[in-house]
């Protein structure tokens, strides 16, 4: 690989140091030197550190507060305190439910697609030969530069019943024919969705798996050839066992990232037909409905979902995310 | 594969047609060509996979291109090219009923995108260096926060920031969408210019500076070159992602003043209510896509580096 740097540093502050030494130094006084390097490094990393701790955390706090508010922006005057009810609300109302069911499903299924399609172009990426490396890497990064909206767009158009030629190509396949409306059933509205989410993301996963696959020292490989271990084994034994750590980092950060999903669903169902997921019914909440407490409840529990993905994650893989990313551990 | 004429009265060569073949065994002559047709067929072979992927990736691109350029009563030909190329739909966009909304559209993508792409690139690369050269305390922190920032669920936001935006009067405004793109690139930034800036030899500008160059010559000529492609590519990637931000787009804003495209697109209407607005809306996909094309073919190697070595969220 010339381009990509097959040893990536991990953003690791501590590892450079020796422990005991700086168990010395917080107990012994901060020599003038270093309290002016500190100064110098907070007034350089201050400003982006506040900032996002102010679009983020400001927000989150609000949005915190006022799901305690049965708080109607139509009816402003009559906002009033109750507690946790609109979480009450939510748990309790199947619409929720189905909506995480949903998106969960989404989330598993385009993952685990993407995850085998992701580490197949990291392959060809990895091994192609001079003359097309720079062809396949570019087509790969087309789907991940396009705007989500327009990826979604264009797989609506290529099923619609109106402008679409998918019924008309594959209707020799039962249960497809000139007839079939995609997007006015669930299921087939889903499965086109998940096409779209799958051909705009697998690129991204792809380069985390590329910069994991960089990282397995080729002799490895080779002496488990020269031991007679076949294409098959070397992968599941040599291969994927080294890149464990890159592919749990993008199983995660895709995991978090679908189940995020808007934009499709927007786009082509707008959530009906029971395609309802849970980014689309906080913004139909609280941005069409202007429920802002409700709202604001159902925000907070999709941000709660998302943390708990993230620590189990974590917890689970013991992936050290701020140490090491793409094969370190 | 080439034919190669040997020269006349050379020893026929074999059926490669090995050149300068004077001193070779039939046997050599025998082996130099299998290698050679095996060469030739793994060519073949990643010529054959590189189509392949390049079918899959762009299909859905070259789909809707060929919508863009059909006519409203070619639509649902139910094929896949236009019966006959019309260029109707972009005259829609550009000077037709369409024009006003996309052309502002176009311009706030544009502009909001870039400053919010500059804004985090110059925050991040303050931020990056102090993290790559620096020793202070909470290094860690900025770093975790930058992540768990990157691993927000944005919607989350977009309920308080739409009250909050419609309170201090920041609602449909070209800040209230750069603020909160920050959001999308600054932790990206920061970390994709923390691992490039990992792998700088700072030592380079002490050793500047013992060859008698002051502090800031010694940083323009030894580091300055070596930082500006790391930060350049960031820059890209950041932009990618502000380029293609749809969540806030359509939440915070609400008329043409400040409605990015990939907002405007799902707003779009066709030039008459009884005309489907398909046609205009591919069109004005594919006016999108031309930057994002050009920028991954110009710079593939570098977004390719820049997203195995650093980045977090695509």
């Amino acid at each position: 690989m010339t381009s990509v740097p097959t040893n990536v540093p991990a953003v690791d502050p501590d590892a450079a140091e020796d422990p005991s030494a700086r168990r010395g130094r917080r107990r012994a006084p901060r020599s003038e030197r270093s309290r002016a390097e500190a100064r110098l490094g907070w007034w350089l990393a201050g400003p982006a550190f506040i900032i996002m701790v102010a679009v983020i955390f400001y927000p989150v706090l609000q949005a915190l507060w006022d799901s305690l508010f049965n708080y109607r922006l139509t009816a402003p005057d009559e906002r009033e305190f109750i507690g946790l009810q609109n979480y009450a609300t939510i748990l309790a109302d199947g619409v929720f439910w189905s909506a995480l069911g949903v998106t969960a499903l989404i989330t598993v299924v385009t993952v685990f697609v993407e995850l085998i399609l992701g580490f197949a172009l990291a392959m060809i990426m990895h091994k192609a030969i001079k003359a097309t490396r720079g062809l396949v890497r570019t087509v790969i990064l087309v789907p991940y530069g396009i705007i989500t909206v327009v990826s979604a767009f264009s797989w609506y158009y290529m099923f619609s019943i109106d402008s679409g030629f998918i019924n008309n190509w594959f209707s020799w396949l039962p249960g497809i024919d000139a007839e079939l409306n995609w997007f006015a059933q669930g299921s087939t509205a889903l499965l086109v969705i998940m096409f779209s989410e799958i051909w705009k993301t697998t690129p991204f996963i792809s380069l985390l798996l590329l910069a994991g696959l960089a990282q397995v020292p080729d002799d490895l490989s080779e002496a488990a050839a020269v031991d007679g271990a076949n294409w098959w084994q070397r992968l599941w034994r040599v291969i994927l066992p080294n890149m464990k750590a890159a592919i749990m980092v993008a199983v995660l950060f895709r995991a978090l990232d679908a189940f995020r999903v808007f934009d499709s669903v927007f786009i082509m169902t707008n959530g009906a037909y029971g395609t309802e997921v849970l980014s689309l019914l906080a913004y139909r909440t609280s941005i069409g409905r202007l429920e802002i407490g409700l709202g604001s409840a159902v925000s907070v529990v999709l941000f709660l979902c998302v943390g708990i993905i993230a620590l189990i994650a974590v917890k689970v893989f013991n992936v050290d995310l701020a140490g090491g990313r793409g094969g370190r551990k | 594969m080439s034919t190669v004429s040997t020269a006349r009265g050379a020893r026929p060569a074999g059926a490669g047609g090995a050149a300068g073949a004077e001193t070779l065994t039939p046997e050599e002559v025998e082996g130099q060509n299998k290698a050679r047709r095996a060469k030739r067929n793994t060519t073949i072979g990643w010529w054959v996979i590189t189509i392949l992927v390049a079918v899959w990736c762009l299909f859905p691109v070259a789909s809707i291109l060929a919508t863009s350029f059909k006519t409203p009563a070619d639509l649902s030909n139910g094929k896949f090219l236009p019966t006959t190329w019309s260029g109707v739909n972009y005259q829609e966009i550009f000077v037709g009923d369409s024009q006003e909304l996309f052309l502002t559209a176009l311009w706030n993508s544009i502009g909001i995108s870039l400053i919010a792409t500059a804004i985090a690139v110059v925050l991040a690369t303050l931020c990056a260096y102090a993290i790559a050269r620096l020793d202070f305390p909470g290094k860690k922190i900025v770093l975790t926060v930058s992540l768990m920032v990157s691993m927000f669920p944005v919607i989350s936001l977009v309920t308080p920031l739409f009250n909050m935006w419609r309170t201090i009067g920041l609602y449909d405004t070209w800040p209230g969408l750069i603020i909160p793109y920050l959001s999308l690139t600054l932790p990206i930034s920061i970390w994709t210019l923390a691992a490039f800036f990992q792998q700088i030899p700072w030592e380079l500008e002490q050793a500047a500076q013992v060859d008698g160059a002051t502090p800031l010559q010694a940083f323009r000529k030894a580091i300055v070159p070596l930082a500006a492609p790391g930060v350049f590519t960031t820059a890209i990637i950041a932009f990618f992602i502000a380029w293609n931000d749809f969540v806030y787009g359509i939440s915070l804003t609400s008329t043409e003043a400040a409605r990015p495209v990939p907002a405007a697109l799902a707003f779009f209407t066709g030039a008459s209510q009884f005309e489907s607005p398909t046609g205009a809306i591919s069109a004005a996909a594919i006016i999108v896509t031309i930057p994002v094309v050009l920028l991954v073919m110009l710079f593939q190697k570098q977004i390719v580096a820049g997203l195995t070595s650093g980045a977090v969220k695509g």
